[in-house]
C-alpha cells in the first residue's frame, strides 16, 4: 500500500477491481464502510462476479477476467479525451513531459526490440532522450510528439468504450458510468483509492494490471494524498514482511538485489546501482544503496565482512537465472534437478498451479522437509485419498520429514500489514505437543550444518562458518534480538568530523534510522527499510497509542510503519509545486517556508525546497513514471494481452497468445488449451471466500461449518444449458485435471458477450483439500495452468479454460 | 359362545360373551375379561393424558407435571400415552362399534332424556346394550381420539417437526386443546353416568351386572339375551 | 464510526451484574410483579446495508456460546447451515434479488436470529414457569433448567426462531449475549462485526444511529430505506436497517407485519379460559345432579322382573307403573 488501511476512510471513491476486499479483507473493509457512511464516499466494483464487495457497492460493472488492462487503458483514454486530468500534478510529478528516445515504437501489441525466439525484448530504446548535460530532456509544454504524454495518448487511443466492450464484455454504458465516476477524481479536492489484491497479481501480466491503475491514479493526481493511493491488500498477515525482508529468490532484505553471475565482484555489482539523478537537484534516494548493502553485509557476517574482502560479497550466492521462483522449483523437481525441498509455512501442493505436475515433482524428490503448524496436503502428497488424491504410496520414494512449528498466536514477533505497519505481537498461548518456533528449528539446522562444516570441511564453507550469530542463546535467538538486528546497530564509534571529541554514533547502540547508516562498516543493519523500528528509545513496533491529531487517520504513535514511520509514501505529492496542500481539508504535510511539517513524516528531505526537489525521491527523475523505461519486461506501457488460455483471440493483436514475454516451460505449452478451444469453452477463475483462509481454516471446525464443502459457481443460463441443478454435483475439467464439486447456480454470474460471442464464467473457490475438518474436496490448482507473470512469476490463477457437466459426485 | 358377527341374525347389540345366568338374582355377563382390560388400559391412558395435558395447557395446573416426574418427563411421555390410548381404543372400537350403531329407539330415548335425568326412567323406551347416551360417549370418544392423535402427531416435534409448517402446528395445537376439552367433558359424563347409575361399575370390574340392572336399563338387550338362550325363543341357539 | 464499547475492566467490582432476577419483567407461565423501575432498554441494530455477509457474527456466536454445530453440506447457496438450529443461534441468509425498478441484482444478506420482541410470542406460548423470562432492558432469555422442551415457543414466535435440542430437549435461541450485556459488553456478534453492520447500545441510541444511516441510504437513491422495529410485537430489541423497508419479506422472508399469531392468541387466551370453564361446568353439573336427583338404583322389582323373564314366565307388563320409580323399592 502507498497509504494505509486507516487512510481509506478519507477517500471519496473506492474502486475495487482485481480484488474482493469485502470477501477477502473483511476487517480492512471497515474503512470502506467508514468512508461511505461518514464522507458519502462511493464504491465501484468491477469484477467478473457480483461479489460480496459488489453487494455493498454503489455501482457494479462486470468484466471478463484477464481484461483489466483494456478496461483501465480505456479509462485513461476517457480521461484524456474528456480533459479529466489533474494537469498540474501530471506535468510536475510524472514523466509526462520527458522525451523518449528515437527508435522506441509500439505496433500490433509489441514494442520495439521483440525477439520471438527468446520471448524477450531488447530494451535499449525504452528510455529517455538524455541531453548533453546528462539529464533527461523534458518538454514542459507537452508539445513534442516524442514526449511521454503524447506517446501515452496515442497508445491508449485504441481503447475506446466500444473496444472495451468487445474485449471486456462490460456494456458500454456501464463502462462509461464507471469511467465518469473515476474521472471526477481528477479534481484536486477529490480522492480515489484503488484496492486490489490477487485479482490483479495472479495473471500472466499481473504487474502491468497494477501499473495501469497506478498510471491512472497519477494522471488523476491521487498518489501521495490522503484517501488516494495504490493499495495492495496483502493476503497473509505478514506477506508484506515476506517481501520486505527479501524472501524472494532474487532479493536481499529491503528490496536490495541478490547479485547475478555476471556481477562477480562488488564494483561490478555497484556499477549499475549508482542511481545518478536524471534531473537536477533530485534526491534519487537509491544513491545510498551502498550504505544499505554494506550495513546488511555487516549484519550478516559481522567481523568477517571487511573492506578488504568487499564486505564478504563473495559469500552471497549469485543467480544464474532471473529467479528461482516456485514454478521453476517445481519444473526443476520434475526434471530431477532439485532433490531436497524445505517447505516452511507453505502448502504448495494446494497453492501452486497444475497439481498433476506438482505431484510428479514431489514424488521425484529425495527429501521433503515440512515446517508447519498444521497437517498439510503437501506433507501427505504420498498418501492415497481416493478420488481426492489417487496415488500408490509404494511408488513414491520421497522421504518426508514433518517438523511441527508454533503458529503466529503462540510466539512473539512482528507482523507487517498491508499498510507497512510493523505491529508487535505477544504469544497468546503455549504451543501444543512438540511444536517449536521456526526460529528454533532454523537455528538447529544452521548449528548442525555449521558443526558439520567445521568438522568435515567442504567446498567454500566460509559463508556458513562466518555467519554472524551473536545471540544470547545460540539455540534460539529471541524475537527481540532479531528485531534489533533488522533495525541496525552501530558496530564501531563514528566521530563527528567537525568535532572529533564528539561521537556521532556510539558502538553498540541501536541506530535511530536508515539515515545514519554508513558504507564503511561502522554500522550494521539487517533490513534498511525497517530501520527505526527498534531504537534506543525501545520497541517502536510495540507502541499502542491510538491518538490521531485532527483525525487524519495517520496514527503515528501506533506501531511503526516503514520507511521511517511514514504512513503515506510520496506524501510530498499531496502539495502543489509551492508546497501547499492541493486540498487543505486533506493536509498531510506542507512547506512552512523553511521546512516540511505536518501530520505525517514527510517523504522528502525536511528542508528540500518544493520547487527544486520532486516528490518521487526513489526515482532518479524525482517524478513518477507513466512510461516505465526498462523496468518492466513486457513493455514501458501496458498492453492488453489475453490470458494464456482464453475463450477469444486477442482483438488488438490476434497472433499473440498470452503475454509475449511470460516464461513458459516447454512441457507446459502442451498443457494449455488452445484459444477459443471447443473442448474447453468456459472462462474459469479461482478465488477465496470469507469463510476460509487459504487451506488453513478447513482444519477449524467453526470455519468448516460456515463453508463445509467445495463448490463452483455458474450462471443460471449455463446451468440451464448444461442441465445442472442447484446444489447438484458437477465435474469441471481443464487440460490438466478434473474436479468434482457442488454447483452454486447464481444470478451473480452472468454470461458475457465478447465480440459477439457468449462467454460463460465458471467460478472456483480454492479452499478444500483432503486434510482437515471440512468435507474432502478438490483444490482449484488441479485445473490451473503452470505459467506466471512475466515480471515476477505469480501464477495465472485468475483466468483459464475449463469444461463442465452435471455429475453424480465422487464415488466413495 | 356366540360371536356377535357369527350369525347375521344375531342382534347388533349382543356382543361376544354376553350371557344371562338364571338365578336369584339373575346375573348377566356384560363384558368379557379382555374387554375389561382393554377398557381400563384406555381409561388409565385417558386419565393420564388429561392430567399431563392439562399440566401443559394452563400454568395453573403445571404442578401436575410433578405426577410424571417433572415437565420434561411430562412432555416426553404424554404423546406416548396418547399412542397407547389410540391403539387401546382402536381395539375397543372394534369390539364395541356394532353395538353402538344407531338404532330406532335411540331417537325416542333422546326425546325422553329429560325424563331420565329427572329420574323418570320408566318413561324411557326399552333399549339394547347401549342407550343413546352411551352411544354418544362412544362415538364422541372415537371422533375426538382421531382428532387428538392426528393433531398430536403434528405437535410431536421430537419426531415429526419437519413434516408440517409452523402455521399448521399452531392450528394443530388449538385443535388439540379444544378436542381435549371436549373429550374431558365427555369423560366427565361417562364417569358420572357410571357413578350415578348404581350397579354399573361392576360391569367393568367383575364383568357382570344383575338381571335387575339389565331389566331396568337395557331391557331390550336382556330380552335378546334371554331369547338367545331359550330354544323356544325367536332365535335359535348359536350351537 | 459508532463509538466502540470499551473492553471490560478487569477490576473485581466490574464483575457486578448489571441486571438479573430483580429485573425480570415477564416470566413464562407465571405472575410476576414487574420491577418498579425499568432498566434502559437496549437494542442491537443490524444494518443490512453495511453487511458484507462475512459470517464473523455467526462464528463469534458459535465460539462465545460454545456451540458445536455439525459440519454440513453445500446446498447450492452461501447460507450454511441451511436453517437456525439449536447450535446456530444466528445465521446469515443470502437472497439474490433483482430490483424490478432498476433491473439490477441486489444480494441481500440478512443476519437472522431472535428479535427480542417487546411482546414475546415465545414467552406467551410457554407453559413452563420461568423457562422464558424478559428482563426490563428488553432481553428475552431462555432458562434451560426450567424448559420442558415442548416447542410451544416455536409456535408462539412470529419469526420462527427457537429450536429444540435433540440432546437435552430444551429450546435454544440467541440470548442477546445476556451474559456479556450483564457486565457491560455488547453481544459477541456485534464485537466481531468488522464493518459495524451490527451495533449495540440503548434502544434510543440505536434508533438515532439508524436515522443517520437511513439518511445516507436515501442520499444514495434507496428511497424506501428504513428501520425495521415492528410494532405488531410492540417493537423489538433487535432491529434492522433495510434498504427496502417497504418490503421486508424480500430479505429471506422477514415478516412484513409480524405479530403473535391469532391462533396462538386464541389458544393461550379464550381457549384456556373457556376450556377450563366448560370442564368445570361439566363436573359441577354432575355433582349437582347427584345431589338433587340422587343415585339411580336398581329395585327389587327390577330383579324380579328379570328373574321372571329368564325363567320363561310371562313377561312383565311393558308399560312401567308408578311403582317403578327410582325410589320404588317395595317388594
Amino acid at each position: 500500500m502507498t497509504n494505509s488501511w486507516t487512510d481509506i476512510r478519507n477517500t471519496d471513491l473506492v474502486v475495487i477491481m482485481g480484488g474482493n476486499a469485502a470477501e477477502a479483507h473483511p476487517c480492512g473493509f471497515k474503512w470502506v464502510t467508514e468512508a461511505k457512511a461518514n464522507r458519502g464516499a462511493k464504491l465501484i466494483v468491477v469484477d467478473p462476479r457480483y461479489t460480496r464487495s459488489a453487494s455493498v457497492a454503489d455501482y457494479y460493472a462486470p468484466i471478463r477476467q484477464g481484461t483489466d488492462i483494456a478496461f483501465l487503458l480505456g479509462v485513461i483514454n476517457y480521461c484524456i479525451q474528456n480533459d479529466k486530468v489533474q494537469w498540474e500534478y501530471t506535468k510536475a510529478f510524472t514523466n509526462a513531459a520527458y522525451l523518449v528516445k528515437e527508435g522506441f515504437a509500439y505496433q500490433d501489441g509489441l514494442f520495439t526490440g521483440y525477439d520471438e525466439g527468446k520471448r524477450d525484448y531488447n530494451k535499449d530504446s525504452w528510455d529517455y532522450e538524455i541531453g548533453p548535460d546528462g539529464y533527461a530532456v523534458v518538454d514542459e509544454t507537452l508539445q513534442n510528439p516524442r514526449c511521454v504524454w503524447n506517446l501515452l495518448k496515442q497508445h491508449v487511443a485504441t481503447y475506446t468504450p466500444e473496444l472495451v466492450e468487445r474485449i471486456c464484455g462490460t456494456p458500454k454504458d456501464k463502462f462509461l458510468k464507471v469511467a465518469e465516476m473515476i474521472a471526477e477524481c481528477s479534481s484536486p479536492t477529490k480522492a480515489m483509492t484503488s484496492m486490489y489484491a490477487l485479482g490483479w497479481t495472479q495473471h500472466s501480466k499481473g504487474s502491468q494490471n497494477i501499473r495501469t491503475m497506478a498510471m491512472l491514479q497519477l494522471i488523476l493526481g491521487n498518489i501521495g494524498i490522503r484517501g488516494g493511493g495504490m493499495n495492495a491488500l496483502r493476503g497473509h498477515s505478514n506477506i508484506q514482511g515476506l517481501t520486505d525482508v527479501g524472501l524472494m529468490s532474487n532479493m536481499l532484505p529491503g528490496y536490495l538485489n541478490l547479485p547475478t553471475e555476471k556481477e562477480a565482484d562488488l564494483a561490478t555489482y555497484m556499477s549499475t546501482r549508482g542511481f545518478k539523478p536524471l534531473r537536477p537537484n533530485q534526491m534519487s534516494y537509491w544513491q545510498n544503496y551502498r550504505k544499505f548493502f554494506v550495513s546488511f553485509q555487516k549484519s550478516m557476517f559481522g567481523p568477517a565482512a571487511t573492506a578488504e574482502n568487499d564486505w564478504a560479497y563473495d559469500y552471497l550466492p549469485k543467480l544464474d537465472v532471473a529467479f528461482y521462483d516456485i514454478l521453476r522449483a517445481f519444473e526443476l523437481m520434475n526434471q530431477g534437478k532439485m532433490n531436497l525441498y524445505i517447505c516452511q509455512g507453505f502448502n504448495p501442493f494446494q497453492a501452486f498451479p497444475n497439481r498433476g505436475k506438482l505431484a510428479k515433482g514431489l514424488a521425484k524428490l529425495k527429501l521433503l522437509v515440512i515446517m508447519d503448524p498444521l497437517q498439510t496436503e503437501t506433507a501427505r502428497f504420498w498418501e492415497d485419498h481416493g478420488v481426492y488424491n489417487k496415488v500408490d504410496p509404494s511408488d513414491i520414494q520421497t522421504e518426508v520429514l514433518q517438523l511441527p512449528t508454533t503458529c503466529f498466536a503462540e510466539d512473539e514477533g512482528s507482523l507487517v500489514n498491508s499498510g507497512r505497519w510493523l505491529q508487535w505481537h505477544w504469544p497468546g498461548g503455549s504451543p501444543p505437543g512438540e511444536a517449536r518456533t521456526d526460529v528454533w528449528i532454523m537455528s538447529q539446522i544452521f548449528l548442525r550444518l555449521r558443526e558439520m562444516y567445521r568438522k568435515e570441511g567442504g567446498p567454500f564453507p566460509d559463508p556458513i562458518l562466518n555467519l554472524h550469530w551473536p545471540y544470547k542463546d545460540e539455540n534460539e535467538p529471541t524475537a527481540e534480538e532479531l528485531a534489533k538486528e533488522l533495525n541496525g546497530y552501530v558496530v564501531s564509534d563514528v566521530a563527528d568530523p567537525n568535532d572529533p571529541t564528539k561521537k556521532l554514533l556510539e558502538a553498540g547502540k541501536q541506530v535511530s534510522g536508515f539515515g545514519v547508516l554508513r558504507d564503511d562498516g561502522s554500522t550494521a543493519c539487517g533490513c534498511w527499510i525497517y530501520s527505526g523500528c527498534f531504537t534506543e528509545a525501545g520497541n517502536m513496533m510495540a507502541r499502542r497509542d491510538n491518538s490521531d491529531p485532527d483525525d487524519t487517520g495517520a496514527y503515528l504513535k501506533w506501531s511503526f510503519a516503514w520507511p521511517a514511520n511514514r504512513r503515506i509514501i510520496y506524501n510530498r505529492a499531496s502539495c502543489d509545486l509551492d508546497g501547499k496542500p492541493w486540498d487543505p481539508s486533506r493536509k498531510l504535510i506542507e512547506w512552512d517556508g523553511s521546512k516540511w511539517t505536518g501530520y505525517d513524516v514527510p517523504d522528502i528531505a525536511p528542508t528540500a525546497k518544493p520547487r527544486d526537489v520532486g516528490p518521487f525521491i526513489m526515482n532518479p527523475e524525482g517524478v513518477s513514471r507513466l512510461f516505465a523505461r526498462k523496468m518492466m519486461r513486457d513493455g514501458p506501457f501496458p498492453v492488453h494481452y489475453e490470458p494464456f488460455e482464453s475463450p477469444v483471440a486477442n482483438l488488438i493483436a490476434p497472433k499473440i497468445v498470452g503475454n509475449p514475454v511470460a516464461r513458459v516451460f516447454p512441457d507446459d505449452w502442451k498443457q494449455f488449451a488452445e484459444t477459443a478451444s471447443p473442448d474447453f469453452p468456459y472462462a474459469a477463475t479461482s478465488y477465496r471466500l470469507t469463510e476460509h483462509f487459504h487451506y488453513w481454516t478447513k482444519n477449524n471446525h467453526v470455519n468448516a461449518v460456515l463453508q463445509p464443502e467445495q463448490f463452483v459457481e455458474i450462471s443460471e443460463e449455463l446451468a440451464k444449458e448444461k442441465g445442472i441443478a442447484l446444489g447438484g454435483w458437477v465435474r469441471v475439467w481443464s487440460k490438466r485435471g478434473e474436479i468434482l464439486a457442488k454447483a452454486v447456480v447464481t444470478k451473480r454470474i452472468k454470461p458475457m458477450t465478447i465480440d459477439g460471442k457468449t462467454v460463460h464464467v465458471v467460478g472456483i473457490p480454492i479452499h478444500w483439500g483432503f486434510i482437515g475438518a471440512a468435507r474432502k474436496g478438490f483444490p482449484a490448482n488441479v485445473l490451473t495452468p503452470f505459467v506466471g507473470d512475466a515480471n515476477i512469476e505469480t501464477p495465472e490463477f485468475k483466468a483459464f479454460l475449463v469444461n463442465i457437466e452435471a455429475s453424480t459426485g465422487p464415488v466413495a | 359362545m356366540t360371536a356377535y358377527d357369527q350369525k347375521p341374525e344375531t342382534p347388533d347389540d349382543v356382543e361376544a360373551g354376553d350371557a344371562v345366568h338364571p338365578g336369584h338374582p339373575v346375573t348377566v355377563d356384560r363384558y368379557t375379561l379382555g374387554a375389561r382390560i382393554n377398557h381400563w388400559i384406555t381409561a388409565t391412558s385417558l386419565v393420564l393424558l388429561a392430567l399431563s395435558g392439562m399440566a401443559l395447557f394452563t400454568p395453573r395446573l403445571f404442578f401436575l407435571t410433578g405426577l410424571f416426574g417433572g415437565g420434561q418427563w411430562t412432555r416426553a411421555i404424554h404423546p406416548w400415552i396418547g399412542v397407547v390410548l389410540f391403539f387401546s381404543f382402536l381395539i375397543l372400537f372394534v369390539r364395541f362399534f356394532r353395538a353402538n350403531l344407531p338404532a330406532r329407539e335411540d331417537v325416542d330415548w333422546v326425546a325422553h332424556s329429560a325424563d331420565l335425568l329427572a329420574g323418570r326412567e320408566e318413561k324411557m323406551p326399552e333399549v339394547g346394550k347401549y342407550n343413546a347416551g352411551q352411544k354418544f360417549v362412544f362415538w364422541s370418544m372415537s371422533g375426538l381420539i382421531i382428532v387428538l392423535i392426528a393433531s398430536g402427531v403434528v405437535m410431536w416435534d421430537q419426531y415429526f417437526y419437519n413434516l408440517t409448517t409452523i402455521e399448521q402446528k399452531r392450528i394443530a395445537i388449538l385443535v388439540h386443546a379444544v378436542a381435549a376439552v371436549c373429550i374431558i367433558c365427555v369423560w366427565i359424563i361417562h364417569v358420572y353416568a357410571a357413578i350415578w347409575v348404581k350397579g354399573t361399575i361392576g360391569a367393568m370390574t367383575r364383568g357382570q351386572v344383575t338381571g335387575g340392572w339389565a331389566w331396568r336399563h337395557h331391557r331390550k338387550w336382556l330380552r335378546e339375551l334371554v331369547g338367545k338362550g331359550n330354544p323356544r325363543g325367536p332365535h335359535a341357539p348359536a350351537e | 464510526m459508532f463509538p466502540p464499547i470499551p473492553n471490560p475492566s478487569v477490576s473485581p467490582d466490574a464483575a457486578v451484574q448489571r441486571f438479573g432476577e430483580k429485573d425480570i419483567m415477564r416470566r413464562s407461565a407465571s405472575e410476576v410483579t414487574p420491577p418498579a423501575e425499568r432498566l434502559t432498554e437496549v437494542a442491537k441494530l443490524i444494518d443490512v446495508t453495511k453487511c458484507i455477509g462475512c459470517k464473523a457474527c455467526q462464528a463469534a456466536c458459535l465460539e462465545w456460546n460454545n456451540l458445536h454445530e455439525e459440519i454440513g453440506f453445500n446446498h447450492g447457496v452461501y447460507t450454511n447451515p441451511m436453517d437456525l438450529t439449536p447450535d446456530t443461534f444466528t445465521l446469515m441468509r443470502f437472497t439474490e434479488w433483482v430490483n424490478p425498478e432498476t433491473d439490477n441484482l441486489e444480494w441481500l444478506i440478512r443476519k437472522d436470529g431472535c428479535m427480542h420482541c417487546e411482546d414475546p410470542g415465545c414467552l406467551k406460548a410457554c407453559p413452563a414457569p420461568g423457562a422464558i423470562v424478559q428482563y426490563s432492558n428488553g432481553i428475552v432469555d431462555f432458562q434451560h433448567e426450567n424448559c420442558i422442551g415442548c416447542g410451544y415457543c416455536i409456535k408462539g414466535c412470529p419469526f420462527n426462531i427457537p429450536r429444540i435440542s435433540k440432546v437435552d430437549h430444551t429450546a435454544y435461541k440467541c440470548t442477546l449475549c445476556s451474559d456479556r450485556v450483564a457486565v457491560g459488553q455488547g453481544p459477541a456478534c456485534q464485537k466481531a462485526c468488522p464493518t459495524q453492520a451490527i451495533v449495540f447500545g440503548t434502544k434510543d441510541e440505536m434508533k438515532e444511529w439508524a436515522d443517520f444511516r437511513i439518511k445516507d441510504l436515501k442520499s444514495r437513491g434507496f428511497e424506501n430505506a428504513g428501520l425495521y422495529d415492528p410494532q405488531g410485537v410492540g417493537g423489538t430489541h433487535v432491529m434492522y436497517v433495510l434498504h427496502h423497508a417497504d418490503t421486508p419479506s424480500i430479505y429471506a422472508g422477514l415478516p412484513d407485519n409480524p405479530r403473535i399469531s391469532p391462533i396462538v392468541d386464541a389458544w393461550k387466551g379464550v381457549t384456556k379460559y373457556v376450556g377450563l370453564a366448560v370442564m368445570g361446568f361439566a363436573a359441577a353439573a354432575g355433582f349437582l345432579h347427584y345431589v338433587v336427583a340422587g343415585p339411580n338404583k336398581v329395585s327389587e322389582e327390577d330383579e324380579e322382573n328379570a328373574e321372571r323373564l329368564t325363567e320363561g314366565k310371562a313377561p312383565p307388563p311393558p308399560e312401567p307403573t308408578q311403582g317403578h320409580t327410582q325410589h320404588g323399592s317395595t317388594p
